[in-house]
């Protein structure tokens, strides 16, 4: 398979000849053998190898968050990782978050909150979100439950551990930006969801 | 980007004898990734190190910490014992980059990512640190978010980590392999100020692979803040920050540790704003006369002189939030929660 030629392969002269390497990658729980260029990032084999367009391209430098994907569970950028460093990781898109034709509980809460307005954000938004449940449920610490973003708060770790407040919602999932602006109901679809 | 040949090393040998020539390390890719895309990194070789097992925390024989330089920020800032006995480098971990980008990270990339001074990540407009002897129009150009201390005629820019800033305060030692054999380099000292050679952030030598970070027993660390001024509330580098332990006894300071981020071409040990305040009371005025002392010898850029000011209060704010912490502890607290 060959993905389709970018400007930045226009290579000129004396640049040095692509670098291939044959792969299986493992996505939503299918195996997939790919020949990827060792430049080719996640984002760029899962759009134009697999077919998987749910994962978007904002940026393509991580400062977005609209090509947010789990690897082994846990959220990450596709923009900023190269697919031959993931061959024995498993991938979980967007596509893969619904079981059995019934919508992830985050996709509903997102349909029922009106999360969204062009959409472009969406995939990335459920899955960082999916990640970020999981990460607070594990008790990982944010800013805000260390008290690092409000002045004067000292929080001395997470053993009593807060709620997921909308403070926390907010900075867990500042990665993700929504161009349209739809963060008050992103977090409503997120708490609703939250435990 | 230009093409690549992608080696895995899986122990620490292996990435030493693949990391020779034009190679380079591939840690989360956060940083590495971007710039190569931007062509500012052109590596013909990339060794991934994200499967050497060096992605453990333990306790050190000495009561310190011994960090894998692969821990990845998430599990670095969720560690209990980072939590308990330095809460100062927790907090600077969840205040960098994202959710995501801390799952990628790693110690070590976090360390050495490169600056974010726009010329930098430029290849179009000259630099000194990305092409040495081409000039830094960043003097007379953009420069809001660059240094106040320690720069040079050659460069200004700054040091982004919020990682670096606690553990430049902690006195880290970074263990460092190479085909010469094992170094251990301190912090401060690991990161160097530009001077005529800006295209060296750090006192590495090509092929020279972190292998672990090392927290020395400061108990009086429990006790410390990190505190980072930024342009939104998240997912921002740090405009100004602080980093500070204090052992207050008697209303007078036995010990502290001070670093400021954001304001130099390194993560900025306050040497002189701690000498001011071993030994003098804990007040707001004692407080102010040391960030003075240490302020004292910015040299600021006309478009960031806001941030000598701005990095004086913060540092005396930082230093009042703790010893408010200090009084409740005076008034039964024990500040620790079981
Ligand atoms: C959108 C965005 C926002 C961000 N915001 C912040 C922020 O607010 N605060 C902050 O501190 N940081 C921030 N960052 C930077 C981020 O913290 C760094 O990119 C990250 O820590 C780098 O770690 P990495 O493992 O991904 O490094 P990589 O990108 O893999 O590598 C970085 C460098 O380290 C070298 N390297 C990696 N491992 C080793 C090793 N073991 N030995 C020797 N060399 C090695 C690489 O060769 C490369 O030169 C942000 C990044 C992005 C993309
Ligand atoms: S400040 Fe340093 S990194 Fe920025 S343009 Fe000047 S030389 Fe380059
Ligand atoms: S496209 Fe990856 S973060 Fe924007
Ligand atoms: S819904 Fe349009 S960018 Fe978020």
């Amino acid at each position: 398979m060959r993905g389709p030629v970018r400007s930045e392969d226009n290579n000129g002269p004396g640049f040095p000849a692509p670098v291939t390497a044959d792969i299986r990658l493992s996505v939503n729980g299918d195996e997939h053998p790919v020949t990827v260029d060792t430049r080719e990032t996640l984002l760029d084999t899962l759009r134009e190898h697999l077919g998987l367009t749910g994962a978007k391209k904002g940026c393509d430098h991580g400062q977005c968050g609209a090509c947010t994907v789990l690897v082994d569970g846990r959220r990450a950028k596709a923009c900023l990782t190269l697919t031959v460093t993931v061959d024995d990781r498993e991938i979980t898109t967007v596509e893969g978050l619904a079981r059995d034709g019934v919508p992830h509980p985050l996709q509903a809460a997102f349909v029922e909150q009106d999360a969204f307005q062009c959409g472009y954000c969406t995939p990335g938004q459920l899955c960082s979100a999916v990640g970020m449940l999981a990460e607070f449920a594990a008790g990982w610490p944010s800013s805000v439950t260390l008290g690092a973003v409000s002045p004067g708060a000292v929080a001395p770790g997470v053993e009593g551990r807060p709620p997921l407040c909308d403070d926390e919602i907010r900075e867990r999932m500042s990665g993700n930006l929504c161009r349209c602006g739809a963060y008050p109901n992103i977090v409503a679809a997120i708490r609703q969801v939250a435990p | 980007m230009r093409p690549f040949a992608y080696q895995r090393a899986t122990d620490v040998p292996s990435a030493v004898a693949a990391g020779t020539g034009q190679a380079m390390y591939l840690g989360g890719g956060t940083n590495l990734v971007d710039l190569m895309r931007l062509g500012v990194a052109t590596p013909e070789v990339l060794v991934d190190v994200t499967r050497v097992p060096f992605d453990t925390i333990e306790e050190t024989p000495g009561g310190g910490l011994l960090i894998g330089a692969g821990v990845r920020n998430s599990d670095l800032a969720a560690h209990p014992l980072v939590l308990r006995n330095y809460p100062m480098l927790a907090q600077a971990v969840v205040a960098g980059g994202s959710g995501q980008i801390r799952n990628m990270a790693t110690v070590a990339g976090n360390l050495l990512q490169r600056t974010r001074c726009s010329y930098f990540q430029d290849i179009t407009k000259p630099c000194n640190k990305r092409v040495p002897g081409s000039g830094c129009p960043a003097r007379e150009g953009d420069h809001r978010n660059l240094a106040i201390l320690g720069h040079s005629e050659a460069c200004v820019a700054t040091h982004p980590s919020d990682m670096a800033v606690p553990l430049a305060a902690l006195g880290a030692v970074v263990n460092v392999e190479s085909s010469g054999g094992p170094r251990a380099i301190p912090m401060p000292g690991f990161h160097r100020l530009p001077g005529d050679a800006p295209e060296r952030d750090t006192l590495l030598r090509p092929g020279d692979l972190v292998t672990a970070v090392e927290l020395p027993a400061l108990p009086f660390a429990a006790r410390s803040r990190y505190r980072k001024v930024r342009d939104r509330a998240s997912f921002a580098f740090a405009v100004v920050s602080v980093a500070a332990a204090l052992d207050v006894a008697d209303g007078v300071v036995r010990d502290c540790r001070i670093a400021l981020g954001g304001v130099a071409h390194v993560p900025w040990r306050a040497e002189r704003a701690e000498a001011a305040l071993r030994g003098a009371p804990a007040t707001a005025e004692e407080f102010a006369r040391a960030a003075e002392a240490e302020l004292a010898q910015a040299s600021p850029l006309p478009r960031n002189a806001f941030k000598v000011p701005l990095a004086r209060n913060v540092l005396v704010r930082t230093l009042l939030d703790l010893t408010a912490r200090e009084d409740l502890t005076a008034a039964g607290d024990t500040g620790e929660t079981s």
